[in-house]
């Protein structure tokens, strides 16, 4: 799960992390007075939406009248952004941050996350802040700096002298660094954090250090031991239908193809996927219905599907293995009738009592076509939508 | 032969008593399983259709000699289950849980390391040696004894491989769901390796996915060190980049963790690749004539 900008600076603050001071604001007129409370000379009017390039994407002004603010804000509100994260329809812009400018010395790239080959927390950081770091990463690897971290131990003195060394910060600078570092890491082991990024981390002119943006991640595995997290999810940020999906513990993804495809398992469901296009189609998106396949799962994940105006065909795919296959039959045609399901629909099954539930298929009078192996089903869900 | 359970593995439940456990447990024991234990903290000294079930790991092994155990406790408390497992020196890990915080099993792993035990998941659905040992939510019926080692990051498609070679007359030596979690336990290349020194397995398929980079560690090994022939396939290759596709782990980040780039090293390295999933039985057919 993703939060805002300023959902991520409030988290990091409260551990005591440097961050501007700031305020949200929800229209012009906000904005404006956010501005008159900052009482600064000069402020930054930053759009909220989760998705980075909001800089370049003409996102972010720096402003130094509340007039400027508010007419910036009231150009952004309402109005789609279209980052080179966001794909080309864009994020509609329903919130703006306001925060007190920072005289910037230099920007840096600092990150937390999850590190899969060192099965721990690394810390990455880069003298190349302000950019997008997959690009850096990408064109000089040599200027990121990974730095992983025992979590029995923590981050060790040594670790923050040696990233402060080698981002060239002495002094109080880099006293000042070491101690964002164990912020940093508490914040993210307490809040169980996927990921924080912080891009640019400045220095100020008078060498201090702060985070002049923030991202951060949550791991949806621990959201139920974060009850104030889970509170911070914004709905208008997700796709309608992943969010429908997820209410049914269907795990959904919408992609651009024709045919639907509903499957037990998110391995056979990126290989249904793949066949499909193997085939010659596109699939229009991915959907695991877990384990327990009964009809109201079955009839979500139809009204789910259906909802996509592309979606042309359906093809269900289930290996149940143990699990009855006239039961799922049973549950699909039921499910089938409710949606009154009018696309062509391909059933493969395995498991046990495969032959029962092909009959239950055929004799329902609905348009289903019962397949007799992955490789049939989707050559028969690509014929009949190709009609 | 086969690797890490045969037919002298006695394997302890944590969780006996949870639907999934109780339902699995017998499942298990049906195919011939010893299932010699259960644990569930406060109903030590009851039973599980003759299970006995004990408080603890560490007195459920010292009782019944087990060697293994299999794990169902719900994802707040699987860590500990894998950490307590691991004190008592229970030798191989079965962990089924699906949904465990990523930071707790960063812990358990820092919390095994150097000790004699050895983790398989979280969120995989077993391991099993057809005919002998089953550890695992898997369908019994769909395995045979044979000689090509499985090893997949997934549950159900690891079933649909299976069921395509044992419907092609390809029996099976032991079949090892790596999980789908980003951290794990016995990973690709160690199933891998352990496949190499074992005689019995002939040859290897390979169900890999999108997300990490596990198959080009795997395509690395093989090129160097692996003597059998290897069949793969890797799944979502129609997967758009920085979506989590279900599986925790499964996602293309940063540019990398993409199928292409999978399958060109898992080709560079001398496997045989199918396209697509529905090919993995007929590829290791052709594999196997070929050797002949």
């Amino acid at each position: 799960m993703n939060v805002h900008e300023f959902q991520a600076k409030a988290i990091l603050a409260k551990y005591g992390a440097p961050v501007p001071k700031g305020q949200v604001a929800t229209s012009p007129e906000a904005t404006a007075a956010a501005f008159r409370a900052l009482g600064e000379a000069r402020a930054v009017v930053k759009a909220q939406i989760h998705a980075g390039g909001r800089g370049k994407a003409g996102g972010v002004k720096l402003v130094s009248s509340a007039q400027q603010a508010q007419d910036f804000a009231a150009s952004i509100l309402g109005k789609p952004l279209v980052t080179h994260q966001t794909g080309p329809e864009g994020r509609v812009v329903r919130r703006v941050y306001v925060e007190a400018a920072s005289e910037v010395a230099r920007e840096l790239y600092l990150a937390m996350l999850v590190d899969r080959s060192s099965e721990g927390v690394a810390i990455i950081a880069s003298a190349a802040g302000g950019m997008d770091i997959e690009e850096v990463a990408a064109k000089t690897p040599d200027k990121i700096l990974s730095e992983p971290i025992d979590v029995a131990i923590g981050v060790a003195g040594f670790q923050s002298r040696r990233l402060a060394l080698a981002l060239d910060l002495a002094g109080k600078t880099a006293a000042e660094f070491g101690t964002l570092l164990t912020t940093l890491y508490r914040a993210f082991m307490e809040t169980d954090a996927s990921l924080i990024e912080i891009n640019p981390l400045v220095i100020t002119a008078d060498g201090s250090v702060v985070c002049l943006d923030a991202k951060m991640g949550f791991d949806d595995n621990a959201l139920f031991r974060h009850p104030e997290i889970r509170e911070l999810r914004d709905p208008g940020e997700e796709d309608p239908s992943e969010s429908e999906a997820a209410k049914f513990n269907l795990s959904y993804v919408q992609l651009d193809g024709n045919i639907g495809c509903m499957v037990n398992g998110a391995g056979l469901a990126m290989a249904t996927m793949d066949i499909i296009k193997f085939h010659g189609a596109e699939p229009a998106n991915f959907l695991d219905i877990g384990g327990g396949a009964d009809a109201e799962k079955v009839a979500a994940a139809f009204r789910i599907l259906l909802a996509d105006p592309r979606v042309k065909g359906v093809l269900i795919n289930i290996f149940g293995g143990i699990m009855r296959c006239d039961v799922l039959a049973q549950g699909v045609v039921e499910a089938a009738r409710q949606v009154k399901l009018n696309a062509p629909l391909v059933v493969r099954m395995e498991g046990t009592n495969v032959e029962q539930g092909r009959e239950i298929l055929k004799s329902s009078g609905l348009k289903i076509t019962a397949a007799s192996d992955m490789a049939d089903a989707a050559q028969r869900i690509v014929a009949l939508i190709g009609k | 032969m086969s690797i890490l359970v045969n037919h002298n593995t006695r394997v302890i439940t944590q969780g006996i008593t949870g639907a999934t456990g109780r339902f699995h447990t017998l499942a298990c024991k049906q195919y011939g399983t010893q299932m010699v234990a259960g644990v569930v903290p406060g109903k030590g000294g009851t039973d599980f259709e003759g299970i006995p079930i004990f408080d603890t790991v560490e007195r459920a092994k010292r009782e019944t000699d087990a060697n293994a155990t299999i794990i169902y406790v719900p994802p707040a408390f699987a860590a500990d289950a894998i950490m307590e497992a691991t004190a008592a020196g229970v030798e191989l890990i079965v962990c089924i849980t699906d949904g465990i915080p990523t930071l707790d099993m960063v812990k358990a792993k820092r919390f095994m390391r150097g000790k004699p035990v050895r983790l398989l998941g979280p969120n995989c659905p077993g391991i099993i040696t057809p005919g002998e040992c089953k550890i695992g939510i898997m369908p019994g019926h769909i395995y045979r004894p044979g000689a090509v080692g499985v090893i997949s990051r997934s549950g159900t498609l690891t079933y649909e491989s299976v069921n395509q070679l044992t419907l092609a007359g390809i029996g099976q030596s032991t079949c090892v769901g790596v999980g789908g979690d980003p951290i794990i336990g016995i990973n690709t290349l160690d199933a891998l390796k352990l496949f190499n020194e074992d005689p019995q397995t002939e040859a290897v398929v390979l169900i890999g996915e999108i997300g990490g980079s596990a198959e080009e560690e795997a395509a690395a090994y093989i090129k160097q060190h692996f003597r059998k022939p290897v069949v793969c396939y890797i799944a979502g290759q129609t997967a758009p980049k920085g979506r989590r596709m279900g599986h925790a782990g499964a996602i293309i980040a940063g540019g990398r963790g993409g199928a292409e780039e999978k399958i060109a090293a898992l080709r560079a390295a001398g496997a045989k690749v199918a396209m697509s999933p529905a090919h993995i039985g007929s590829t290791m057919k052709a594999v196997l004539a070929g050797q002949n």
